[in-house]
């Protein structure tokens, strides 16, 4: 294996990969230059590419998303960040309306090539109004292509898929995975694939599927599973839309049991849809009902001891998979 | 790459159950060879292949229930090579297995099925896994009497297979040819008549019958078989049924128009005769396989493919070109001394010729009255493919060559066929 560093910093070499291969590649967002950007991601770019590259905006998400798209008609591929996906619902009309549509409404004639990276998630502590999971809101929009890095390899590999994506893609970095590190592959600059799920751990009693910000508790509670001689598979998503149900399905018929991981609150979450496809496509290989982790439905709260308890974490994915296995609890 | 999917062995067939393949990744096999075994609802059916070539990939596992024209497996055509393999572009997305094999609905009218109703209510409803009911269902077990141990006190495919471990033999293994289960055999039975309502319901919703009758003469064909018989041993003589189908099919030259099939609001003439021959079985129900090419095979012939066509229908093992490819078909209900019978049409044929018992009675010939062995000759027929004066053309015909049996022993019309070629 390569190098080890950061996901924080696999993010920043990626960007810094891109903006010196491709001309018309720029970053834009709020405190992305001066301050080099909210979770330090683009700290240093500013004095490396210029202002011109490195476009701070003001506090405009509906303006600067909008300016995004425009630049990309006009043959830029900008790449937008959001400081986080709370505040992407100011751009949800140019994102749903406009990117994810033109290329539709213009009957194939315009296609836009831009790429926003948005930080999601709960656990910091920054109450409620900061600590959203909307990954699903987007997933749920034909014409956009929704990733959810996981793995440092991903935070570095995946922007220069989506970039080279002629159509809109958004990237969802889960606010709890700046700081963790991996080791990148020998071929570090290679891109990854967007299309496909990964399984990240081999098991053949259940399939833990997650996404983002879930994957390392779900990794942590097949090691406690393991323990207790439950074998889970874990399954990275990694795609939120389109979705890969051939790795999906693949897992679940040979495991026979599943349960989805995912901190969107539960009611018409992504856990949701990838249950619902697990009963149309694999009903008959079943053999527990399905089970999901989610969010407790409220507002994410503000104390620690109740924002805990309010997310998935490992003690409840360990319970749910006892549950579908007929032991314990 | 050659798809060889399931096809549908008889009108009446909506699915079937693959019961065995007796073909492998990288096996060569050949036009007409039998590569695996269905069960129908009617019979358990050699499939036969249509295609020369290597087998790539089995698609379905014995013990799966597929819906008709569902790809069985995959063939590399002779000279093919194949693509890389399916676990090389794990990163790609894969078409997905499931929509191959995903029951596809066919909304026939004929094939609708009403719900059966479940044995216990909901209240009492013992939990089974998808999984598990399946596994159950393959092993002829009731799940409902196994003891559960999944979430929720449900039956889990473990605990049907520990049941199955535990119970003594009769059910494990249900081979094609064995003697299937009692359970399976009255499941088996459910199915047939299910399936023997949807064929003919349809035949009467959409096909207009008409009758005629035809009293024939049986003294002259009786007195040559009598001779021809003589002295031969058992295996060797030819039976009044042998000669009957052989005089329908040369009838049908003249007829052509109530052989073949009425498919998609028009009539498909059918150059050879392929006689759908009913045969019922012991445990009730009937089939209707075809014996091929009737027209131009020898008498001698002819009878020892209908001695063996019985002898595997009532075994239950038919080739799935027998089940497709009849294009008319003959009943005798000779044996129950029913002096004559009206069948009802098998969809998509045009045509069925019955016969009744050869029994002695009056008739009147040359202005005295005699006793003669007389046969009750009937034609349901198609309306839409063919009119009453046709049809009585072709029993006038009938009457007339069997009296002359000697030419029908030497007749072969020289017809090619090409079992299979229909579909």
């Amino acid at each position: 294996m390569g190098r080890r560093i950061s996901y924080r910093e696999a993010l920043r070499e990626a960007l810094r990969a891109a903006l010196q291969s491709d001309p018309r590649a720029f970053l834009m967002g709020e405190d992305v230059g001066c301050y080099g950007g909210t979770y330090a991601v683009s700290k240093g770019l500013l004095e490396e590419f210029g202002p011109e590259r490195i476009r701070d905006t003001p506090l405009s998400e509906l303006g600067f998303v909008g300016a995004g798209i425009g630049a990309a008609l006009g043959g830029m591929r900008p790449i937008v960040e959001i400081m986080t996906v709370n505040f992407s619902l100011l751009a949800l009309d140019p994102i749903v309306n406009s990117a994810a549509m033109l290329h539709h409404m213009s009957g194939g004639q315009f296609s836009v090539p831009l790429v926003i990276r948005m930080a999601t998630g709960a656990g910091r502590q920054v109450a409620a109004q900061h600590s959203n999971s909307f990954e699903c809101w987007y997933a749920h929009v034909p014409g956009l292509r929704v990733l959810a890095p996981a793995t440092v390899e991903d935070a570095r590999g995946m922007l220069q898929a989506a970039l080279a994506d002629p159509d809109p893609v958004l990237i969802f970095e889960h606010a709890q995975l700046y700081n963790i590190e991996g080791e990148l592959p020998e071929d570090e600059s290679r891109a990854v694939d967007i299309a496909s799920a990964r399984v990240r751990r081999v098991g053949t009693d259940v399939s833990l599927i997650t996404f983002g910000g879930s994957l390392p508790k779900a990794l942590q509670a097949a090691e406690q599973l393991a323990g207790l001689g439950i074998a889970a598979e874990v399954i990275d998503l990694r795609v939120l839309r389109p979705l890969d149900d051939a790795t999906v399905m693949a897992s679940v018929r040979k495991c026979r049991r599943a349960v989805v991981v995912d901190e969107g609150w539960r009611s018409g979450s992504l856990a949701a849809e990838v249950m619902a496809r697990i009963s149309e496509q694999a009903f008959f290989d079943l053999d527990a009902p399905l089970a999901r982790v989610c969010s407790e439905e409220v507002p994410i709260p503000y104390a620690r001891h109740m924002e805990e308890a309010a997310l998935p974490q490992v003690p409840k994915i360990v319970a749910a998979v006892q549950a579908v296995m007929g032991v314990g609890a | 790459m050659i798809e060889f999917k399931l096809p549908s062995l008889g009108a009446d067939m909506d699915e079937g159950t693959l019961l065995e393949w007796h073909v492998k990744p990288g096996d060569t096999v050949k036009r007409g060879q039998v590569v695996a075994v269905v069960d129908t609802s009617k019979a358990a059916v050699d499939v036969e292949i249509w295609h020369d070539g290597v087998v790539h990939e089995l698609r379905v596992a014995v013990g799966e229930k597929v819906p008709v024209d569902t790809v069985l497996a995959t063939l590399l055509a002779p000279g093919e090579v194949a693509a890389a393999p399916a676990a090389a572009s794990a990163a790609a997305p894969e078409p997905l297995a499931a929509a191959a094999t995903a029951p596809v609905a066919r909304p026939t009218p004929a094939t609708q099925r009403a719900p059966e109703p479940d044995k216990l209510s909901a209240t009492t409803r013992h939990p089974v896994s998808p999984a598990a009911r399946r596994r159950a269902k393959e092993l002829g077990m009731d799940p409902d009497t196994v003891p559960g141990t999944g979430a929720q006190g449900s039956v889990t495919l473990a605990d049907i297979e520990a049941a199955a471990q535990a119970a003594p033999a009769p059910v494990a293994a249900v081979a094609p040819g064995a003697a299937p289960s009692p359970a399976l055999a009255s499941d088996r039975q459910k199915a047939m008549r299910k399936a023997i309502a949807a064929a003919m319901s349809r035949s009467k919703r959409e096909i207009p019958h008409y009758y005629l009758s035809e009293t024939i003469p049986m003294t002259r064909a009786l007195d040559w078989l009598q001779q021809r018989n003589e002295g031969l041993p058992m295996p060797e003589r030819i039976l009044t049924a042998a000669l009957l189908l052989k005089a329908v099919a040369a009838a049908l030259q003249r007829t052509p128009e109530l052989n073949g099939f009425y498919r998609d609001g028009q009539f498909e003439p059918s150059v050879a005769v392929h006689a759908g021959v009913a045969i019922s079985l012991r445990g009730g129900g009937l089939v209707a396989p075809a014996l091929h090419d009737v027209g131009a095979k020898p008498l001698a012939q002819l009878m020892r493919e209908l001695a063996d066509l019985v002898k595997r229908a009532r075994a239950g093992s038919l080739r799935s070109s027998e089940m497709i490819d009849p294009t008319i078909t003959i009943t005798n209900l000779g044996e129950q001394s029913v002096q004559s019978v009206f069948g009802v049409i098998y969809p998509p044929q045009v045509a069925l010729v019955g016969f009744g018992s050869i029994d002695v009675r009056p008739w009147v010939e040359g202005g005295k009255v005699r006793a003669r062995p007389l046969l009750c000759a009937t034609l349901a027929a198609d309306h839409r493919a063919s009119d009453g004066h046709r049809g009585a053309l072709f029993l006038a015909e009938l009457l007339e060559l069997l009296q002359q049996p000697q030419t029908l022993a030497d007749a072969s019309n020289p017809t090619p066929i090409q079992p299979g070629d229909t579909t």
